[in-house]
């Protein structure tokens, strides 16, 4: 008992001297981790905001809907822009306040609460040491012979999942239920997440990986190996994009707003490709960090708008759940 | 016959009950009280729930049916480090599910050591995916317990029946129908239900092995409904099918479950005097050398990526594996308070059925007794503080209907040999558990602490939902270790987890009985 | 004075009628035919089998309605008379109180009752680690420092050898000397009802008799003692 008692004394002591203010910014919780993109970012934003940074990590948005109006959040990053409808409709969220013309997206983005902060596309990798024929379109992907094996993700329960689905869905329309029973004998398997199909490939268990025309970046810049590549298709890849929105009721709203800013600062703009191995948001190609420059990107996206998106989302699941319950 | 009086009362089992039921309920309470009348199931719901029954199903009875061979050969052979391969064959059923799925990749995928095999040989490879890799994957976990329950049933065939048989020279055949086949009856019932209940809960192993979303356990529906669709409803509705599913089948299952056995064939062989012949002998030791390199190859696996793997790990995976053994050590803590007062309560009645008290916690979805809590927890304070105890409760209660399985045969005993004693000396209460319960049943307090201790330091559960960032559980960092491109780095955590789990079963039921024999 | 009124006991089929009195420090013996309820009337005695009817008295106080702990009474049973994991120490000092928090002077009792019974040298040993015999001794210790004024002995010998069996029940005759209390104990050899009862209460039929003088009743036994005990 005593000892609990000058645990706390100890804790409300140095609690008392701390005078920062401290922004709490909920994210991802891979975010975070010692490779996730939260240590640099923390470090760098607390060289000048006089603040301290303190991550919560976790599910974002169920976390978000649970707590309600008692969130602790003052910022929330890694939104993505299949969870923004449901994010906004929480009526949480306040003007991002910066300005989106600053953005060099390969859309145009005009939403005032959601800012993002990195994006990528959806693309296949594959080793190019092992598959010596990649294909060069959507339509020869559906053509590949069976024993070609590629692992994607559950549109229910993963963003890439769901943009690959919305991707068939952009390209096909009508004939999608055709395309996933083609491509359904190349399916090694569906997992959960991103991670776990990553993992796949990278053991060799499968040929290729639905996965970003930003991982091979990883692979050339972390572990100098220049054998895994995106295949890039010229009827278009799906965009996606992370996010980063201010809670309205914060009482940190100054700091939150310097964040806001910090995502769009240059200095920002340039460690976040290398931290989150990921494009960013707001800095002309040019400018990219020196590999980033070299890899090879789609000429043409596809993007559905969040409204669109909601309404073909269902429909378009169902019909990937149907066409590989088969 | 008059309710015996006995030296314990059941006023604390009652308590610990409640405290369970409460849990439970009370989860549920809070998510359908945030609810919003929903769609209800859909199609992909009801395929879900089709799915769960038949690979529970397929799981069940493959698992049972190889178990029969495996313990007959197990039960019939002695051999030099039967003991050991005996101890190693059960370490499937506490493995970490997602290491497991790692040691079976490399084993059974497309590119694993089988394939590989097939392929020199000039032999069409094996596929792991699909409906037949979530079976594979759950009898890779299930049978070894279905072994050690046959295991079980062999050694309590009398050795002098042995002697009758051998006198009468009856043949191996005869000796099945007449010695064998009777226990068998006895034991595969209960053996199958058992399993079906454990496969009908899973999930994790569904996630990469299942192939596809016609591979969707209730489990993962649930996971789904909450995590991605946030539809509180359809994820309410989700779980109560899977507690009357679940619930339904262990509470039929209650009456014919066997015991779980503590030594389970770890006495010595019952001298034999049948199946001498070359054929059996070479029969035997093929089975068992099938079974070994079934059960023994994906872990064989496991440490040696996870070898390679070691030098690749990040300190912080080290302060993880300190975050989880603290969880698993209070996960003990908090079942040994709820399993022993329910135990003795269920020992001192005479008849079994309050056991399916700790059915619930097994039939309940792990994500809705955190989330529900979540949903309670919130008005009152900050939920991610409470991540923790919250996962330990949760692991607990996963562990319940092990624990009482393990613990209430062994204070039956205790009371039926020294209860009379007890009374007579007045010694009553906490004095009887004191000084009878709870040194004479060590070796199954061991064995259960164990088996929670191992089961969920594994365990990613809901801790993912509200995790703390600085306090990260070893599974959920293994988890971000392999989102990171850190792949090596992972199988070096997976070797860690491997051994801890194992460590800790190894600790508490050799302790124990090192302690009780002392 | 043990006092039994109309007692009478039923399990299933079976029911025993005894309705005696026993005088304070009497050693009787309970004798009578396999299956004809000796133990079960040790067993009401010592409170583990309720009564249907009648009570049971201690000089004036009635108690058949106390739980067994409760009563003046200490038991032995055919088996399981001491806790295996505990030591004979623990094990006689359960017998002084059930949470074994001993005072000193209750620590040297169990010392001295251990002492007495012949097992010197052997209180930190584990029932195990002894022999029948010992074993015997050292439940007959916990008997002695339980001080009760009635002792109830159900045949907890009957696996020893004659000669075994016979020192033991020396050493019980002299140990409820000691302790002034009334012995039951029950037995089928009538050589251990010479060497140590004064009286024997006869069980057949469906009814326990009263007891009457030991050396009076086996040297003129009715025709049913007589049909047990044979020629």
């Amino acid at each position: 008992m005593r000892r609990t008692l000058i645990a706390a004394g100890i804790l409300l002591a140095s609690q008392a001297g701390a005078d920062t203010p401290v922004l709490t910014v909920y994210a991802g919780d891979y975010f975070t981790s010692e490779w996730g993109p939260g240590p640099i970012i923390e470090a760098e934003f607390e060289k000048f905001c006089d603040c301290d940074l303190q991550w919560s990590t976790g599910d974002l948005l169920p976390r978000l809907l649970l707590e309600g109006e008692r969130t602790k959040a003052d910022v929330v990053i890694g939104l993505t822009s299949d969870v923004t409808a449901k994010a906004r409709a929480t009526e949480l969220f306040a003007p991002h306040g910066q300005d989106n013309s600053a953005l060099t997206l390969p859309i145009e983005w005009t939403d005032d609460t959601f800012l993002p902060f990195n994006y990528g596309h959806t693309a296949f990798i594959y080793n190019e040491t092992t598959m010596d024929a990649p294909p060069a379109s959507f339509d020869a992907l559906l053509d590949l012979p069976d024993d070609v094996k590629i692992v994607i993700q559950d549109p229910r329960t993963s963003i890439s999942g769901l943009a690959l689905v919305l991707w068939v869905q952009a390209l096909y329309g009508d004939k999608s239920a055709e395309v996933w029973e083609k491509l359904s004998d190349n399916i090694l398997t569906v997992t959960k997440d991103w991670s776990a199909s990553y993992g796949l490939f990278t053991d060799g268990e499968a040929d290729m990986v639905l996965s970003y025309t930003t991982s091979p970046a990883y692979h050339m810049i972390a572990e100098e190996d220049f054998t895994k590549k995106a295949a890039i298709f010229p009827e278009g890849h799906y965009f996606m994009v992370e996010t980063v929105a201010k809670i309205a009721d914060t009482e940190q709203s100054e700091l939150a707003d310097k964040f806001m800013a910090y995502v769009m600062s240059r200095e920002f703009q340039t460690i976040i490709p290398t931290a989150n191995w990921s494009l960013p948001s707001a800095l002309p190609q040019s400018d990219w960090p020196e590999a980033w420059a070299q890899l090879p990107l789609p000429e043409k996206v596809l993007f559905y708008s969040e409204t669109e998106a909601a309404d073909l989302q269902a429909q378009a699941i169902e019909t990937w759940r149907n066409a590989l319950s088969q | 016959m008059a309710q015996r009086a006995q030296p314990i009362n059941g006023r604390a089992g009652v308590v610990a009950g409640t405290i369970v039921v409460a849990s439970v309920c009370l989860a549920f309470l809070g998510i359908v009280l945030r609810a919003e009348p929903g769609a209800g199931l859909g199609p992909a719901d009801w395929q879900a729930i089709r799915f769960t029954v038949v690979q529970a199903t397929l799981s069940a009875l493959i698992s049972v049916a190889l178990s029969v061979p495996l313990a007959r050969a197990l039960a019939r052979r002695q051999m030099p480090g039967r003991q050991v391969l005996i101890t190693l064959l059960g370490a499937p059923f506490i493995l970490p599910v997602i290491v497991a799925v790692l040691g079976l990749l490399a084993v059974f995928g497309r590119n694993g050591w089988v394939n590989d095999t097939l392929g020199t040989l000039g032999l069409p490879g094996i596929s792991i995916y699909g409906l037949h890799g979530v079976v594979l994957a759950h009898v890779f976990f299930n049978l070894p317990l279905a072994t050690r329950l046959l295991l079980q049933g062999w050694q309590s065939i009398p050795a002098e029946r042995f002697r009758l048989a051998a006198q009468l020279d009856l043949p191996p055949s005869m000796v099945f129908r007449t010695l064998e086949w009777p226990m068998l009856q006895r034991i595969l019932p209960g053996a199958v239900a058992l399993i079906f209940v454990i496969c009908l809960t899973s999930f994790a192993v569904a996630l990469t092995l299942g192939g596809g979303p016609k591979a969707t356990t209730i489990e993962l529906a649930i996971y789904q409904a909450f995590r991605f669709d946030f539809d509180l409803s359809r994820a309410a509705l989700l779980s109560v099918i899977q507690l009357i599913l679940a619930g339904g089948a262990a509470l039929i299952a209650l009456w014919i479950i066997p015991q779980l056995p503590l030594t389970g064939g770890m006495d010595r062989p019952v001298q034999r005097w049948d199946a001498r012949g070359g054929g059996q002998r070479l029969l035997d030791g093929l089975v068992i050398l099938l079974g070994s390199a079934f059960l023994l190859l994906p872990l064989a696996s496991v440490a040696v990526s996870g070898t390679l793997g070691l030098p690749q790990v990040p300190a912080s995976v080290w302060a993880a594996a300190g975050v989880s053994l603290w969880v698993a050590g209070l996960s003990v803590l908090v079942l040994l308070a709820l399993a022993l007062p329910l135990a003795g309560w269920i020992a001192i009645r005479a008849r079994g059925s309050a056991e399916a008290i700790g059915l619930i916690g097994l039939s309940a979805s792990p994500l809705m007794i955190g989330t529900g809590w979540f949903i309670l927890i919130n008005p009152v304070m900050d939920p991610v503080r409470l991540s923790l105890p919250v996962t330990a409760v949760v692991n607990a209660l996963m562990a319940l209907p092990f624990a009482l399985r393990i613990l209430v045969p062994g204070i039956r005993e205790a009371l039926a040999s020294h209860g009379r004693l007890c009374l007579a000396l007045n010694v009553n209460g906490w004095p009887a558990w004191r000084w009878l319960i709870l040194p004479r049943c060590l070796p199954q307090i061991g064995f259960a602490a164990g088996l929670t201790g191992a089961l969920s330091i594994g365990d990613l559960g809901v801790i993912a939902l509200f995790a703390d960032p600085d306090r990260t559980t070893l599974p959920l960092q293994m988890y971000r270790l392999m989102g990171a491109y850190q792949t090596e780095a992972a199988a070096g955590a997976a070797l860690i987890l491997l051994l801890m789990a194992l460590g800790i079963f190894w600790i508490c039921d050799k302790g124990a009985r090192r302690y009780a024999e002392a | 004075m043990l006092k039994l009124k109309g007692v009478e006991i039923r399990q299933g089929a079976f029911s025993l009628a005894a309705s005696f009195t026993v005088e304070r420090g009497r050693r009787v013996a309970v004798i009578g035919p396999s299956g004809a309820g000796k133990s079960t009337i040790l067993g009401a005695l010592g409170g583990f089998i309720p009564l249907a009817k009648g009570r049971v008295y201690w000089d004036d106080a009635e108690i058949s309605t106390l739980s067994p702990g409760a009563r003046p009474v200490s038991m032995l049973f055919q088996d399981n008379n001491l806790f295996p994991h505990l030591t004979v120490y623990q094990n006689v000092g359960l017998g002084v109180r059930p949470n074994l928090k001993l005072t000193p002077y209750e620590i040297e009792s169990a010392h001295n009752a251990i002492q007495r019974v012949g097992l010197d040298g052997m209180a930190e040993r584990r029932p195990a680690e002894l022999s029948g015999g010992q074993q015997s001794r050292a439940s007959l210790a916990r008997v002695l420092v339980q001080k009760e004024p009635i002792v109830l002995l159900d045949e907890p010998f009957a696996a020893l050898g004659p000669a075994l069996r016979q020192e033991m029940l020396d050493l019980v005759r002299e140990l409820v000397d000691e302790i002034e209390a009334t012995l039951l104990m029950v037995t089928h050899a009538p050589g251990d009802v010479a060497r140590i009862a004064d009286d024997v209460i006869f069980v057949e039929g469906g009814q326990a008799l009263a007891p009457a003088p030991a050396a009076e009743l086996l040297q003129n036994p009715p025709p049913a003692l007589q049909a047990y005990l044979g020629s």
